[in-house]
């Protein structure tokens, strides 16, 4: 990573310039710790400025139109009917956050358990304190020093030692747009207790046809034997950009679900840092993107492997079509001590269209020699065989094809804890890949 | 019901079938056998409608229709159903979702108003009984992970769901222990009807000592060397295919 930082940035301090008077009065408000973090981050981010595609992180993604694009801080605003929409359809009490401000009051029966962070870091600095900007890193990515430097909100989820909770914690992101294009940062750190058990949804959305920016950093903390299911379910506006970052410690014997659907947006990134740090800590990273049009999605997994008998397992799907393209690129770490590892990585692509393009890079750094490793990716086309034998059996050929694709994403949803989520999911694909309720 | 005249099919460079006349009236079995490479599988998927294949010769009449101008989903709509000899694992696609929307689309080729999935699922019941499917099978994906006798019952299992009027069963009966051929036999004989026709095609006799065919065909070189009754089926096992001209003969004569 370090051989990135003598690369050129593109250059910030213009691009910067919107956002200056909201960083000083930010970083008047808070305690001393947050104060300090923010200052590194701007540093950070005037050091490196933007990567260019000479970075290795950033090979296949081209930041230029975000370069070019002059953001401003959002203000306050009502949810917009896309987002009250979204919000319904995924539970009966969401915790709505707009434009990177939590909607007051929190749902009830969580109360406690949710707490937004400007208020945490005032009366539970001991917690956000240590956690918060202690697992995001800056180096080469731009949009977790942008967030850290700016968010002006954001949320803390505590799912106490030992308890158990029956509900998903869904939380709704909208960015609500209002005159020059706005820039949005959520932000949320989950510390899951020793022996716990949770699944939480973050949903981001918004309005089609505008620009805009969505930074959001999720930092999570699993104790000893926690178990969380986390979904990220991205669903921008057509124009917007979109980079987000799931950052994750497991402690001994925990073990982390993550599900990363991306939908939306013009230009997006999902980046996935876990650090497996001790033994028995276990993850499963699945994802589904389904660009069209004129899209681009970038997926980008770090899976580090830091002690012995820890295991990951990914499975990355993508379905392609117009001009669309996608990354697959996932770095598998194994140190020296992490023997008996189990590290197992598998993509595949399915392309609908000949202009759709796919980049899909494993890299694996094994530096331990009893581990097991594998790796697999692949492209391809609706499966001809399978094509015939749907129509053989009566299928249109347009209503076999929409089937396999739809099949394709299958494998993802149902992994799903959320029956209401995968609902919502599949009638979106329905849409998107063509109409029809026999689909 | 089907009269195929003077066929003749290439895949790539290769003339595969080299004039085949067969006819089949409705409720007669007809059971075609042959040696490896004789040209039995390439029939049946001709007449599904496959792509890989071209036709340069003769025609193929269903019900007095033109077949070999309809696409393969036409072509089960007008009845016709092909049992794969290797049938194909769809993940993401539940047996009981993917035999709703089959009959559905076939339904609706013909005008017939559609089914919603609760009346699906009392018609497939009531077909499994006949095959002892398990009730498991339907909620799994389709053949995926499935052994190769449950397969092969799903198949049957399609057919005896969407009701063809005319039954191609390509090598049902290969690689199937004798309690599964047993099974798959009955769904067969179950299916029989003064309506339907079937084709069974299948290298060994086995099969056909629990589905007793009208009339027994012998491919060879690409073409039907003899045809006859069920008895024939019996010869066969008797003598094998020791007396046909070798396949390798054939491809010689090809290239002449």
């Amino acid at each position: 990573m370090s051989a990135a930082l003598s690369l050129p940035g593109l250059a910030i301090e213009d691009w910067l310039a919107p956002f200056l008077p909201l960083e000083r009065t930010l970083r008047a408000r808070g305690p001393g710790w947050l104060q300090a973090l923010r200052g590194k981050a701007l540093a950070s981010l005037r050091g490196e400025g933007f990567p260019t595609r000479r970075s290795e992180q950033w090979k296949y993604t081209d930041l230029r139109p975000v370069v070019a694009a002059r953001f401003h801080p959002a203000e306050p605003a009502q949810p917009g009917d896309g987002d009250i929409r979204l919000a319904a359809a995924l539970a009966e009490q969401p915790v709505v956050i707009i434009n990177g401000r939590p909607s007051l009051p929190l749902p009830g029966p969580l109360d406690g358990r949710l707490i937004p962070l400007t208020e945490a870091w005032h009366q539970h600095s001991e917690l956000a304190g240590v956690h918060l900007g202690r697992y995001a890193s800056f180096d080469q990515r731009p949009f977790v020093a942008l967030n850290t430097a700016l968010f002006e909100d954001g949320l803390l989820v505590r799912i106490p030692a030992g308890s158990l909770l029956e509900a998903p914690v869904v939380i709704v992101h909208c960015a609500v747009p209002h005159g020059q294009p706005i820039a949005v940062h959520s932000r949320t750190l989950v510390l899951a207790g020793r022996n716990s058990r949770a699944a939480i949804l973050e949903a981001w959305q918004g309005p089609d046809g505008q620009p805009y920016l969505s930074t959001a950093v999720t930092e999570v903390v699993l104790e000893q034997g926690a178990l969380l299911d986390y979904t990220r379910l991205e669903q921008e506006g057509s124009e917007a950009f979109h980079f987000s970052a799931l950052d994750a410690r497991l402690e001994r014997d925990s073990h982390l679900v993550s599900n990363s659907i991306a939908l939306g947006g013009r230009l997006t990134r999902h980046e996935i840092g876990v650090v497996a740090a001790d033994e028995g800590a276990c993850c499963s990273l699945n994802g589904l993107y389904v660009p069209v049009g004129s899209q681009h999605v970038d997926n980008y997994t770090v899976v580090d492997h830091a002690r012995p008998q820890t295991t990951s397992s990914q499975l990355y799907k993508g379905i392609l079509d117009g001009r669309a393209e996608a990354v697959f690129q996932g770095r598998i770490i194994i140190r020296p001590q992490a023997q008996k590892s189990d590290a197992v990585q598998r993509n595949r692509n399915l392309l609908l269209s000949q202009a759709a393009v796919v980049n899909a890079k494993p890299q694996l750094e094994i530096q331990a020699d009893d581990v097991r490793c594998a790796h697999g990716a692949a492209v391809g086309q609706v499966d001809q065989e399978a094509l015939f034998y749907l129509r053989s059996r009566g299928l249109p050929i347009e209503q076999a094809r929409r089937l396999l694709t739809l099949a394709f994403a299958e494998e993802v949803l149902e992994r799903l804890k959320h029956p209401l989520l995968a609902e919502h999911l599949r009638q979106r694909l329905r849409e998107r890949f063509g109409r029809g309720q026999e689909g | 019901m089907l009269e195929i005249r003077n066929l003749q099919v290439r895949a790539g460079e290769q003339l595969i079938l080299r004039g085949i006349d067969l006819s089949v009236k409705p409720g007669e079995v007809h059971a075609i056998m042959g040696p490896n490479g004789s040209g039995k599988s390439t029939l049946a998927h001709v007449l599904a409608g496959r792509e890989n294949y071209e036709v340069v010769g003769g025609e193929i009449l269903f019900e007095g229709n033109n077949l070999l101008e309809l696409s393969p989903e036409q072509r089960a709509g007008e009845g016709i159903f092909l049992a794969f000899q290797y049938p194909v694992e769809i993940s993401g696609l539940t047996n009981l979702y993917f035999l709703h929307t089959a009959l559905n689309a076939i339904r609706k080729y013909r005008g017939w108003p559609e089914l919603d999935l609760l009346e699906t699922q009392v018609l497939v019941r009531d077909r499994m009984k006949l095959l002892g499917i398990t009730e498991a099978l339907l909620g799994r994906p389709v053949n995926e992970g499935f052994s190769g006798g449950e397969k092969k019952r799903n198949e049957i299992l399609q057919m005896a769901v969407l009701e063809p009027k005319l039954a191609i069963l390509d090598e049902t009966d290969s690689g199937l222990d004798i309690d599964a051929l047993k099974a798959v036999a009955t769904g067969i004989n179950a299916m029989r009807h003064p309506a339907r026709a079937m084709i069974i095609i299948t290298h060994y006799q086995r099969l056909l000592e629990y589905v007793v065919p009208d009339f027994v065909h012998v491919m060879a070189g690409g073409r039907i060397v003899r045809s006859g009754g069920k008895e024939l089926a019996a010869e066969l096992e008797r003598t094998g295919y020791a007396w046909l001209p070798a396949p390798e003969a054939s491809l010689r004569e090809l290239e002449i």
